[in-house]
């Protein structure tokens, strides 16, 4: 092999990765093969190849943190009804939809991440105690019960909202990692770029990601409007029975 | 420093060594053994794991992966509040509920922004390379103690729900930092250099246009098998970016690299490996499609990469 074209062996690893989500193995084994496999393909040894597991997940500890660490609070406040009041609490808003709702978490969760407050927000202590069962709330106040397969969506739209959200906020943030590394990463190719205007070039997308995400929140709220009023409900009479009767 | 991130470690090794001795402990656990076994390795993780020779934590991993997928894992019987009383107890505490849930945000972003310099003495009080999660944790604890004032319940309470959250999530917590580990392991047998090879050997970039649908996908897909869009932008930067469009075509760099990062963004959206954002949530808001949240956000994602293409092609060659 010549020194200029890389190994391609460890491109097995992908291969592994691929074939073992879509075969819908667990996730946790596919993850842990496609390491082994991966680094076995590059020529480690077995040593080598639990160190460079173990070192990597030692390193990445700081990971779970994020999720694990409000889980107590979290869990304290439902216990004692934090989701059913803010389902409540939504329901006192006439005029709130889920759509609309996600449409003005989306715009608050990307401006504060534009000026560097990431941590507004997030799926443990953000998403799953308010802003799904106030999606929820809203639904349920204009069309009653919610099928679970409804409540589900909503779950997932509010989940997907915050990551939209947050993912095209931060990056207009000029103190933020991404931009300090595509900087440095241009730097050392020999260009020289200022990390403002990096975060300004990024404004365009930012303002497409909130018009085309807002959009089909909107399109949520129409879809639900369609699917619950095709549910079974009080049959209106086709002959009107005489008033007063 | 007084306040760092192996705080943070300890703590958390504490909690999740309360979750293990409260799994083993419970008879009427349908998993307790193997559960109990799972949260402990992982509480030792946390508590000595940089004290360990790498190789022993490696083991451990493949250990916890191993009981993950032979469905050891599973959680135990939790005796929740009837909805009689969970409204019973909202309208009692009404808005006050919400004061812990917002005082985690809020301490986080007072520690982020006004307290990252504070020194106490020669030592900054927070950690400064971690001063968003040393934050985080601080914000925790004081909410907590908030919640435990508010609703008249101990830390031990605290500590049950605590452990009924991680159950109900099971080995969904681990799986980020198990791919976090799997993107370093890519990086060491050099994945990503033999996928940019690949991308660059075989596509004519002669095309301008070409070159910057090349750009913009590949650094969706590369952040779809990577989970990771910090992890493509030095590849496809440093192989296509740079060369090509910047070296080539003279295009603005500034743009280049602000929309390239947003196309691996756009990966982000679609891929299950980066479970923190997309298998978590799924897990935590208890949803039986694992992917579903992914498959909310394919089509905002896909359409956003088509309009980055155009925004690439015009704004950097203006």
């Amino acid at each position: 092999m010549t020194p200029d074209i890389p190994h391609l062996w460890p491109l097995i690893g992908v291969a592994v990765i691929i074939a073992g989500f879509i075969l819908r193995f667990n996730p946790m084994l596919v993850v842990i093969v496609t390491a082994i496999v991966t680094a076995a393909a590059a020529g480690f040894g077995p040593m080598a190849i639990l160190t460079a597991i173990g070192t990597g997940f030692i390193k990445t500890r700081n990971l779970p943190l994020i999720i694990l660490l409000p889980l107590a609070v979290i869990g304290l406040l439902e216990r004692h009804g934090l989701r059913q009041h803010a389902q409540n609490w939504i329901s006192r808003i006439k005029s709130a939809t889920a759509g609309r709702l996600l449409i003005v978490y989306l715009a608050a969760r990307e401006l504060t991440a534009a000026i560097g407050l990431t941590s507004l927000g997030g799926h443990p202590q953000m998403v799953r105690p308010l802003l799904a069962p106030m999606a929820e709330g809203a639904t349920e106040t204009r069309y009653g019960k919610l099928p679970e397969r409804l409540r589900h969506k909503l779950r997932a739209y509010a989940a997907a909202t915050d990551n939209v959200g947050l993912f095209f906020g931060e990056d207009i943030f000029v103190a933020f990692g991404a931009i300090v590394l595509m900087s440095t990463f241009l730097h050392e190719a020999g260009i020289d770029v200022e990390p403002l205007h990096i975060a300004l070039w990024g404004i365009p997308t930012a303002i497409a990601a909130f018009v085309i995400h807002s959009w089909r929140l909107r399109r949520l709220d129409q879809s639900i409007a369609r699917e619950m009023a095709g549910e079974p409900q009080p049959v209106v009479p086709a002959v009107a029975t005489p008033e007063g009767r | 420093m007084v306040l760092s991130i192996q705080h943070l470690y300890i703590l958390v090794g504490l909690i999740l060594a309360v979750t293990a001795v409260m799994t083993l402990t419970d008879r009427q656990h349908p998993k307790r053994y193997t559960s109990g076994l799972f949260w402990a390795l992982y509480a030792l993780v946390f508590l000595i794991g940089d004290k360990l020779p790498p190789a022993v934590v490696g083991a451990g991993a493949i250990t916890m992966a191993v009981i993950a997928g032979l469905r050891g894992v599973g959680a135990g019987k939790h005796r929740e509040p009837t909805p009689a009383q969970y409204q019973a107890s909202a309208a009692r505490l009404g808005n006050k509920l919400f004061m812990p849930a917002l005082a985690i945000p809020l301490v986080t972003v007072i520690g982020t922004v006004l307290m990252s310099k504070v020194k106490i003495g020669d030592a900054f009080l927070l950690d400064p390379k971690n001063t968003t999660l040393v934050s985080l944790g601080v914000g925790c604890v004081i909410a907590l103690a908030l919640a435990c004032w508010l609703t008249r319940e101990t830390p031990v309470q605290g500590l049950r729900e605590s452990r009924r959250l991680t159950d109900a999530l099971g080995w969904a917590v681990v799986l980020p930092q198990m791919l976090g580990m799997l993107g370093l392991v890519f990086s060491d047998a050099g994945v990503g250099k033999a996928v940019a090879h690949i991308t660059t050997s075989y596509i004519n970039m002669d095309i301008r246009f070409v070159a910057v649908v090349v750009y913009v996908l590949g650094m969706a897909l590369f952040t779809i098998i990577m989970g990771n869009g910090f992890a493509a932008f030095p590849v496809m930067t440093g192989g296509v970016g740079v060369p090509v469009l910047v070296g080539v075509f003279h295009g603005d760099p500034a743009v280049m690299a602000a929309i390239g990062m947003f196309s691996g963004y756009c990966g982000t959206l679609m891929t299950p490996m980066a479970a923190n954002f997309n298998i978590v949530p799924a897990a935590l808001l208890e949803l039986p499609d694992k992917n579903a949240v992914i498959k909310v956000q394919i089509p905002t994602a896909a359409a956003l990469l088509v309009v980055n293409i155009f925004l690439l092609y015009f704004l950097m060659f203006r």
